[in-house]
């Protein structure tokens, strides 16, 4: 049995910034094998990717985008922005839907680049791909899609924005029969990377 | 539930008197959660040609993409622009080729034939299958809406004005009886020597 929509992946597009949540549950069935789980992969120096789905698809699915889009910036000396790693990324989803072996992923990408500025990009595992400010999978999502739609403002900061994400495990954490007790939390702006800490029930205390 | 109505959307193509419109909604929405309120689901071909590709999202964008490339391919091979129902040919037979494993989309055609400057419209179902007929084409989750809209309103000979408000007020009021397609839409009033996109606001909820 699939456990896609157990997982949850949250994304917040501002102005300035965009921020990728992630819970960390790897379960099995009616078992929690992990609650410390990296859904958030790390695409190149500017764009990050949030992965949920069946394990093993997630993780190799995620390298090899990576690798590839590593790939091509060694082969041209240029890097991919954002939309066209969204592309890119789409594109192979597709393909291998309706292959033999599909991944079942569900993907939010974020990224920032000096033309278009911060971007959020959500995809699902039927490979549609849109360009949003805000965006949930999962059943997390009907419970933080009405709250993002609440308090999102274009000029929020990285404070706010924050603030935000915790509203909405609070919620998940609340409302959802699935135990998420961890998210964790990453930020793309034009310096780079940036790790937030760990929104848990202690740190919402 | 049909793949075909999974994502929600509707397009809609009127003649008119040396004019042609196309309308689409822009919902983007998996089942009947909205994820997004801009996503285009009409796409231009040429300086008077549009093709509206409702269905399934992820096939929108595939076929969009492949069709772009075919067409390109056509005018730098044959150094001329396309003819509408040469596009039809073309895009039914992209269509047919996955017989037996459909792209679930149900394409709207809509252009001025660039040499004599005759208003085209055209739809299909997902294997290709093409119908011209003299008045309108509907398609999308609100098709039966659109049919008695289109029905009611359209009548012979409208000047682009008339039809940009006959073809408005056919999507949104079928559009607003169809929970998955809605959300605001885009009317494209096609001339010769001049094309006029309208954002038309409707109900949100």
């Amino acid at each position: 049995m699939s456990n896609i929509n157990l997982q949850c992946l949250l994304g917040i597009q501002c102005n300035d910034f965009v921020m990728i949540a992630a819970d960390q549950s790897n379960s099995h069935s009616i078992m929690i094998m992990k609650d410390d789980e990296e859904k958030i992969y790390k695409i190149s120096d500017r764009l990050v990717m949030g992965v949920i789905g069946d394990s093993g698809d997630t993780n190799q699915f995620a390298e090899y985008i990576a690798k590839n889009i590593q790939l091509y910036k060694m082969r041209n000396g240029y890097e991919l922005g954002p939309s066209a790693a969204a592309s890119f990324t789409r594109r192979n989803l597709a393909e291998y839907l309706r292959s033999s072996t599909p991944y079942f992923v569900n993907v939010l990408m974020g990224g920032y680049d000096k033309e278009n500025g911060p971007e959020l990009y959500f995809m699902d595992y039927l490979a549609s791909s849109v360009k949003v400010p805000f965006a949930a999978h999962g059943y997390g999502g009907y419970l933080s899609l009405s709250i993002m739609d609440r308090y999102h403002k274009k000029d929020a900061t990285e404070t706010e924005a924050y603030d935000i994400l915790k509203k909405c495990v609070q919620e998940v954490h609340k409302r959802l029969f699935v135990s998420l007790p961890n998210f964790q939390v990453t930020v793309v702006n034009r310096d780079g990377i940036k790790v937030l800490p760990t929104i848990n029930s202690a740190s919402l205390q | 539930m049909s793949i075909l109505a999974y994502n929600g959307g509707a397009v809609v193509a009127m003649k008119g008197q040396d004019c042609v419109a196309i309308a689409t909604d822009k919902r983007f929405g998996i089942q009947a959660q909205t994820v997004s309120t801009n996503f285009p689901k009409v796409f231009q071909m040429g300086p008077t040609l549009y093709v509206g590709l409702p269905g399934l999202a992820t096939d929108t964008q595939t076929v969009f993409q492949r069709l772009k490339f075919r067409m390109n391919l056509y005018e730098l091979k044959e150094n001329r622009m396309m003819r509408p129902k040469t596009f039809s040919a073309m895009l039914s037979n992209l269509l047919y080729e996955r017989r037996f494993g459909p792209y679930f989309i149900e394409p709207v055609i809509a252009g001025l034939d660039p040499y004599d400057n005759q208003p085209y419209v055209c739809n299909m179902d997902l294997i290709g299958c093409p119908n011209e007929p003299e008045d309108f084409v509907v398609s999308g989750t609100c098709s039966e809406q659109l049919y008695g809209m289109c029905e009611a309103l359209w009548e012979p000979n409208l000047k682009p004005d008339e039809l940009f408000e006959t073809i408005s007020q056919a999507l949104v009021n079928a559009a607003d009886r169809d929970a998955i397609s809605g959300w605001g839409a885009v009317v494209y009033i096609i001339e010769k020597d001049k094309i006029t996109e309208k954002h038309v606001k409707t109900r949100m909820d």
